[in-house]
């Protein structure tokens, strides 16, 4: 079997797991903690070939190093933007691994290891879901495809049918492990991960992706117990674990239940809006106006949103404050937990910007100071300080806590058009009186409105 | 049958490890940790290299290459991509540094 040296090596990696996890919560550890997970990684496919001696050695390496090519190409290209997408694509293909991992271990398995089985049609269906969910999550946010909940008439009924043809087909395969029953179980996998996030709205997607990677992560522990390999079974295991944590975080922060996320739309209750977009008058001003608000304001703070990013506009904003501040106007930016497409990401897409993460204050911390700021700059943002959550039971995002923007004197709006955000809701904050509209590209905007600032 | 217990005992601590070492993490870094705990589960590439080279046929090892493939993507772009994200966040004054270089 496993030499013991290499189940010894196995340990250290699975401890630079640990440490990684544990270094990646706070933002100034965040980095060595993970460097010291790619080691682990590394030391772990080390031993891995030491210690199985594999045969298929050269085309293994050639499989190895056309992964580290497409994996490292991918990530280095990508957009920050676009992270969201991409951290679901690499779920999926894990989660993809691992049933196929699993698929190929079933000629493996005698016929008295129950234990083995059960835990095999569980890594290929989990596997399954996981793979065929991500990529569908992938198609949402890339807009693919639309990022409203899809739905139709029979498919509560076709999800749970095909759950219980899952339980029965996992059950077939536990007692006669046949590859051919491992299949099918695959094949219904990846039609129960398209059910489960079609009806899932785009706004509520990055929720899916933590889930499904809590997902791939009990898979890969699943497979580890297959192989008798403890690595695979501790570093699936911390996942799944810190994963249905992450999750759980998540949906707490947007004030919704994970199950509700998921089902909401398929129970009929809260399916977006219809977007009415009415022509209500609103106030909108030039640049220059806006520029005047700002300069002479005393306490500003910046509400940042995904269309800054889409504008690519985040280091404009950035001189905007610096111009602001070297006038002696106290300057934060206020962050909602999931601004951007992802908890967390608008952190990452002003940290690109080289904003020090100090000056970005979250939620809680900020929501008390709104009623004595005298301008709100919300740049591309919308559902995350749309009063409608605190006000409407019916809106979809009613019971998310939002940034109290509405409390301060003025309220500006960067907004490309009057068209509603990601959750396709209309925001009754725009029609206030106190509230101005700058129309326009986000990065336009901001370049306009610098230069009138230097001249004001 | 025993080392089947011990496998559960692993399982089971490991869950409550897990639960633990991100109780606290800031929302500021959501992203990157969804991001690197995806890649540490790339490491079912380990299971991909195993089952494939105890491989006799070739189908098996076709489709183990192909699992070989995918587990390299997840654990190398995973890792690859946090980096880049976190060698962005910097604290108070690193942009001054950054300015007088």
């Amino acid at each position: 079997m496993i030499p013991t040296w290499a189940q010894i090596g196995y340990l250290v990696s699975a401890v630079c797991f640990i440490v990684a996890l544990k270094a990646l919560s706070s933002p100034r550890s965040a980095r060595t903690g993970n460097l010291i997970g790619a080691a682990g990684a590394v030391l772990a496919v080390i031993i891995t070939f030491a210690a199985y001696k594999p045969d298929h050695l050269a085309p293994i390496l050639i499989a190895l190093a056309i992964g580290t090519v497409g994996g490292v190409v991918g990530s280095r290209r990508v957009q920050m933007t676009q992270m969201p997408q991409l951290v679901a694509l690499f779920n999926g293909v894990g989660g993809g691994a691992a049933a196929l991992v699993a698929l190929l271990e079933l000629g493996e398995i005698s016929s008295d290891a129950t234990v083995s089985a059960i835990a095999t049609a569980f890594t290929i269906v989990v596997g399954a879901v996981s793979f065929s969910g991500s990529v569908v999550t992938f198609a949402k946010l890339q807009e693919l495809m639309t990022t409203r909940p899809v739905t139709f008439p029979g498919l509560p009924v076709l999800f749970v049918a095909s759950l219980l043809g899952g339980v029965a087909l996992a059950v077939w395969l536990v007692s006669d492990p046949r590859v051919w029953v491992g299949v099918l179980l695959c094949l219904l996998g990846l039609a129960i991960g398209v059910m489960l996030v079609l009806p899932v709205g785009g706004a509520d997607v990055p929720i899916v992706i933590s889930l499904l990677n809590a997902f791939t992560g009990l898979t890969v522990a699943a497979g580890g117990y297959v192989l008798g390999n403890t690595l695979l079974l501790v570093a699936g295991t911390l996942v799944g674990a810190a994963g249905t944590l992450l999750t759980k975080l998540m949906a707490d922060a947007m004030g919704r239940s994970v199950f509700n996320i998921l089902f909401g739309a398929v129970r009929g209750g809260s399916t977006l809006g219809g977007g009415t977009a009415s022509d209500r008058p609103v106030i909108s001003a030039g640049p220059e106006d806006v520029a005047i608000l700002l300069g002479y304001a005393n306490k500003v703070i910046i509400v940042p949103g995904y269309g800054l990013a889409v504008a690519q506009a985040q280091h404009t904003l950035r001189d905007l404050v610096e111009e602001l501040q070297g006038r002696g106007v106290k300057v934060d930016y206020a962050i909602h937990p999931v601004a951007g497409r992802m908890p967390g990401h608008m952190n990452v897409l002003l940290a690109e910007a080289q904003v020090p993460y100090d000056q970005l204050r979250e939620m809680d911390d900020i929501n008390g100071d709104f009623k004595t700021t005298d301008v709100v700059l919300v740049v591309g943002a919308n559902d995350v300080v749309n009063p409608a959550a605190r006000t409407t039971p019916s809106a979809p995002i009613y019971g998310m806590p939002i940034l109290n923007a509405d409390e301060a004197q003025r309220v500006i709006f960067l907004k490309r058009s009057m068209r509603p955000g990601f959750a396709g809701i209309e925001n009754e904050l725009l029609y206030d009186p106190k509230t101005t509209l700058l129309f326009g590209d986000a990065r336009d905007s901001l370049t306009k409105l610098l230069a009138a600032l230097k001249t004001v | 049958m025993s080392e089947s217990i011990a496998l559960l005992t692993i399982f089971v601590l490991a869950a409550f490890v897990g639960v633990e070492v991100i109780s606290k993490v800031s929302s500021t870094l959501h992203t990157p940790l969804m991001s690197g705990a995806n890649a540490i589960h790339g490491v079912i590439l380990v299971g991909a290299i195993i089952v494939t080279g105890a491989a006799d046929s070739a189908i098996v090892v076709a489709v183990g290459l192909l699992a070989v493939v995918l587990a390299t993507v997840n654990m190398v772009g995973g890792f690859v991509v946090t980096d880049r994200m976190l060698e962005m966040f910097k604290g108070p004054g690193a942009r001054k540094k950054e300015l007088h270089k």
